[in-house]
């Protein structure tokens, strides 16, 4: 069955284009991108796309989903349905579960769960150690050869870098990717905020910004002795980025991600203690958040997530510091995002280069792009719509978004996996 | 003025009204019938979610001596054990219609949480390392008894600033009444961005102690004592500890407080706490009463539009 999807603003990435068009579909794939005065082809069906913008479907590296474990919180179901309302068409979840995956049988578990529930595509990684205590590297091959895309220990640097070390070293026979998370333990540990006035003002405990760069150097020479291709998960701080920036000038194998929450909010959303707004790394000052707005427009930054994750309502409604940290992103990240469009400082080839191509390569997905061959993932967008956020309405199981309330602009109409359409938004 | 969560809220106006307030309440305090029936049905409920021995004896004499019904509850040995939530348990009293909640808390923030559960009014006794209101009105207090006045005067707050609610709502007071406030203490124990506060910040003492009216020792917990914060209580005592010698630093009339319990021998020397001519630590404890009476008459009076107060 061939799909024809007319009329639409495409924006591809790989060219760094946006362009009036359309594209046609055939068995799951794209088979033809046509400028607007080509002939329309013979299609079974027409999506009408109205002008509004058609880009390659998001693939968010860094889902938390409750299973096994906290289902309670979010099952592939849930996180699925919430994904394909926001426009992601791959999860790629985290190892953090209850057990943590982190040997083929329970990645395994997580695959086959995934396959029965989920709308949208689930590409699970797994833990770098056992049980993610820095101990014992996991079973990396097997997992690998059994899906696992890549290897975290989530927010829990290994600190004991003889292991690292050799974890890596293992990866690079594997052709494994690492993700690692900057931020240095010791500094980092039941901090809730970001050091500096406002956090000693509202007596909060607090991890200076520079426990990032810290961390990140060791990182970064843990890649220069090894050779392993890694990934910084998240880069939330100026002082950061230009460690950073010399290390790819250096030519290291490495890339990194950015949270939207970090490009979006500061730290004084936290404003009287919303735990809604408690998030790791804290949110930072918002000189940090400009200067890591300008590190996604530059393409030092490769990736944007949502770090989507759910958290019930037990576990917010508490004290700030006692309260769980993090936040469910997965139908907000793209009208988050879309506020550095409208700001004027990161096109939206630019803005799917994040969201989309570089995770895509980062992979080794074949996705990511508008082009002939590739998956036909894609989501269609009006980038202006604006709405007031409900946090009742998301499809998430958990509401802990901290954009309730927030006007926010940028809808998602209709998602596709593999040419199927997964989400349609309802009109009016 | 639905609650008293913390000195930020209050205006310069509003200081001065509980000051003045609690102003009579001492002059009543000091006569043998000390009943004034102002808060007579009233329930007044005191949660400590952390001890405090000192201020929930100085809230319950408050009340009581305001006419309310007074219940302590001790809320580290109560349901909060058994893994019930601070708003649960919020809700619970909030039940039983208390007029007044008086709350102390291990977390910064956790009373302003707790106060958007209930309807009635909420007083911060102390909430982790954030404010404790009280604390700062009562030491204002002496301090306009002492000296006469509450503005142009140098304060020197000492010690463990990074850890104690006291310094903050003291240093948000003392500003508010336009004061010269000066932080003096070890770097570890200062917080980060202090000197966005509007202080001046000293590591030594006697620097920091030249010319000041006012000399406000805090106390150091014992677990700040261990190494993790300073190199052991002796060194301590040897550079920020208060002796007649540093405080020969400050202005021969200069008074020397302290929120209590003290540390003889380790942020104070003994003989300095007890010389009647310069501690005023006792008489901060008389004016803890007036200035709790204060706040709970003026939280407890009903005005036209619902339980606003003649200070909001």
């Amino acid at each position: 069955m061939k799909t024809f999807f007319a009329d639409a603003r495409l924006i591809d990435p790989e060219a760094g284009t946006e362009a009036r068009g359309g594209l046609l579909v055939e068995d799951g794939a794209i088979v033809a991108v046509l400028p607007e005065a080509a002939v329309v082809p013979a299609a079974d069906r027409v999506v009408d796309c109205g002008g509004r913008c058609l880009a390659p479907g998001i693939v968010d590296i860094g889902v938390k989903i409750g299973e096994p474990g906290e289902r309670h919180k979010e099952s592939f179901r849930t996180g699925g349905l919430a994904a394909a309302a926001g426009g992601v068409t791959t999860m790629v979840t985290r190892p953090d579960t209850i057990p943590p995956i982190d040997d083929p049988e329970t990645l395994e578990f997580a695959f086959r769960r995934a396959r029965e529930s989920s709308p949208v595509r689930v590409l699970p990684m797994a833990a770098l150690t056992k049980a993610r205590e820095g101990r014992e590297m996991v079973e990396m091959g097997l997992l690998k050869d059994a899906g696992a895309v890549a290897f975290t220990d989530g927010v829990r640097p290994v600190r004991n870098t003889r292991l690292l070390q050799r974890a890596l070293i293992y990866s690079v026979g594997i052709d494994a990717l690492v993700i690692f998370h900057p931020q240095e333990p010791g500094l980092s540990e039941g901090a809730a905020a970001t050091s500096g006035p406002f956090a000693s003002k509202l007596g909060l405990p607090s991890a200076p910004l520079l426990a990032e760069k810290l961390q990140l150097a060791r990182d970064l020479a843990m890649l220069e002795m090894t050779g392993a291709r890694g990934h910084a998960d998240q880069i939330s701080t100026a002082a950061a980025l230009p460690l950073l920036a010399a290390a790819k000038a250096q030519g290291l194998k490495v890339t990194a991600g950015a949270n939207v929450h970090h490009l979006t909010l500061n730290e004084y959303d936290i404003a009287d203690y919303r735990t809604f707004f408690r998030i790791t790394p804290p949110l930072r000052p918002e000189e940090d958040r400009v200067a890591l707005v300008q590190a996604v427009a530059d393409g030092l930054i490769d990736v944007i997530g949502s770090f989507h994750t759910p958290q019930d309502e037990e576990s917010k409604r508490l004290p700030f510091e006692e309260a769980a940290p993090g936040a469910v992103g997965l139908e907000t990240l793209l009208p988050a995002a879309l506020q550095m469009v409208h700001s004027g400082m990161v096109s939206l080839p630019r803005l799917f280069a994040c969201l989309a191509l570089n995770p895509s390569k980062l992979l080794g997905l074949p996705g990511g792009r508008l082009a002939e061959g590739a998956p036909a993932d894609l989501v269609l967008f009006d980038p202006d719509a604006p709405f007031v956020l409900d946090r009742y309405t998301l499809r998430s199981k958990s509401k802990n978004t901290p954009f309730d309330q927030r006007r926010m602009q940028g809808r998602v109409l209709g998602t596709w996996v593999g040419g199927g359409q997964v989400f349609a938004r309802e009109q009016g | 003025m639905r609650h008293l969560l913390g000195i930020e809220g209050l205006s310069q106006g509003q200081i001065t009204d509980i000051l003045d307030l609690a102003e009579q309440y001492v002059s009543r305090n000091r006569q043998p019938d000390k009943h004034v029936g102002g808060l007579a049905g009233r329930t007044m409920i005191n949660m400590f979610f952390e001890n405090s021995t000192r201020t929930q004896a100085s809230f319950e004499i408050a009340g009581k001596r305001l006419g309310a019904d007074v219940l302590n509850m001790s809320m580290a040995t109560s349901s909060v054990k058994k893994g019930e939530t601070l708003i649960d348990t919020a809700l619970t009293l909030n039940a039983m219609h208390p007029d007044l909640l008086v709350v102390r808390h291990q977390n910064s923030g956790a009373v302003a949480l707790l106060a958007e559960k209930v309807n009635c009014a909420v007083i911060n006794a102390g909430d982790g390392r954030h404010e404790h209101p009280t604390q700062a009105l009562l030491d204002a207090l002496t301090i306009r008894r002492r000296k006469g006045r509450l503005h142009r005067l140098t304060v020197a707050i000492c010690g463990d600033i990074a850890h104690s609610r006291v310094a903050r709502s003291n240093i948000l007071l003392l500003g508010k009444m336009e004061n010269r406030v000066r932080l003096v203490g070890p770097r570890t124990l200062m917080p980060t961005g202090v000197d966005k506060f509007g202080v001046e910040v000293f590591e030594d003492m006697r620097e920091g102690l030249e010319g000041a009216d006012v000399v406000m020792m805090l106390r150091l917990q014992k677990e700040r004592m261990d190494g993790g914060f300073i190199p052991s209580e002796r060194e301590y005592f040897h550079r920020w500890g208060l002796d007649a010698e540093k405080l020969g630093y400050a202005k021969d009339e200069a008074i020397v407080m302290h929120p209590g319990p003290m540390n003889r021998g380790v942020e104070i020397d003994g003989e300095i706490a007890d010389d009647i001519n310069r501690s005023v630590i006792q008489e901060q404890v008389e004016m803890g009463v007036a200035v709790r009476m204060a706040v709970l008459d003026l939280l407890s009076r009903p005005t036209h539009n619902g339980r606003e107060s003649l200070l909001a």
